[in-house]
């Protein structure tokens, strides 16, 4: 037998987290509210006398597919809308009607059976369940075995993209480069003359000119760069303040 | 407390995940609610495997997980290769074979 706050507490687990997948805006949210629903699960198991396969359950679940999962979200971009027009006609309540007859359907159908249960249950701890699969279930392991490594073939073909253009070498770029007149070295860094925050400063050439690019376009957009006049004007009278111009 | 409860609860479950599945149009999410539909069935094998008495429910249910495992990786590598196609990973987005 059971214990019964046990199945209470796993219920509340696992069936609450799961209305998420119906109801959550978002994607990252459903994927959360799915590990602690694996994590309930792990009780159950645990509960029904199976630690080794909630242990595996953690592992496999919590661990290693749901982290896949927000891996994926992570490179499709957690901000996809979901967009609400309907397709279908009336899809949302024909669904909505079919999963709650399904539910509805399979409770009382299990409602109404009754089996006798083992008086003693079983333990599924590691050696036992070991021994099973090596000895009972060996060829199952072995196919089981072909069908990860296929997986993971299959995995690595769908993501690969083939290279399109050949890989650009340093000495490529850099002739690009002077072909087209951009600076043959680094840009010069701003603020040369450094009164204030100097990294909205343009810096001075040679001949005392501001050099505009030396200041980060985002600066500049933000209006939050300072004229270079100014500060010339200063080096070549002294007695002229910052203030004035 | 009789262990057939845990068949009850891995008989919401699934309905939960077929409704989700049936709902929702985002691929990630509409993967999910089969995930769930999986673990929902792993449930009912273990209790059965209390109930029997019988170690097998267990075994079933650890081959259902690997094979869950499997198909994850690949279930995400074709929702990739759909989004770098296409970028977008809803599933009604991508309708070439409608008539």
């Amino acid at each position: 037998m059971v214990n019964a706050v046990m199945f209470w507490i796993i219920a509340a687990l696992t069936v609450i987290p799961a209305f998420s997948l119906l109801f959550a805006r978002k994607a990252v949210h459903v994927a959360m509210s799915v590990v602690l629903v694996m994590v309930g699960l792990a009780a159950a198991y645990v509960t029904l006398g199976a630690p080794f396969l909630g242990m595996v359950q953690i592992v496999v679940y919590t661990g290693a597919v749901m982290m896949l999962f927000l891996f994926v979200l992570m490179l499709v971009g957690v901000d996809q809308r979901e967009e609400l027009k309907e397709t279908i006609k009336g899809q949302r309540w024909i669904g909505l009607f079919t999963a709650a007859g399904l539910g509805a359907f399979l409770v009382s159908i299990v409602v109404r059976t009754t089996l006798p249960v083992a008086p003693t249950g079983v333990q599924g701890e590691p050696d036992v369940i070991a021994i099973m699969l090596f000895e009972k279930y060996v060829l199952v392991i072995e196919v089981l075995g072909f069908l990860l490594i296929t997986a993971a073939v299959g995995a690595l073909v769908l993501t690969h993209t083939p290279r399109l253009k050949p890989r650009r070498t340093q000495l490529e770029v850099q002739r690009d480069r002077v072909r087209v007149g951009a600076d043959p070295v680094n840009k010069p860094m701003p603020g040369v003359y450094a009164r204030h925050n100097a990294l909205d400063v343009p810096a001075l050439d040679p001949e005392g000119r501001p050099i505009e690019h030396s200041v980060s376009r985002v600066l500049k957009i933000r209006n939050q760069t300072v004229e270079g006049e100014q500060w010339r004007a200063q080096l070549e009278d002294p007695s002229r303040k910052e203030g004035d111009r | 407390m009789d262990p057939i409860n845990f068949v009850i609860l891995a008989s919401i479950l699934f309905a939960i995940g077929s409704a989700a599945v049936l709902l929702r149009r985002n691929a990630i999410i509409a993967f999910m609610g089969v995930e769930l539909m999986l673990n929902a069935a792993n449930l009912a094998l273990v209790a059965f495997s209390r109930i029997h008495g019988e170690i097998d429910g267990q075994i079933m249910a650890f081959f259902v997980l690997v094979v869950a495992a499997a198909e994850v990786v690949v279930g995400l590598a074709i929702i990739i290769a759909v989004f770098r196609a296409r970028q977008t990973i809803s599933l009604d987005e991508p309708a070439e074979l409608k008539g």
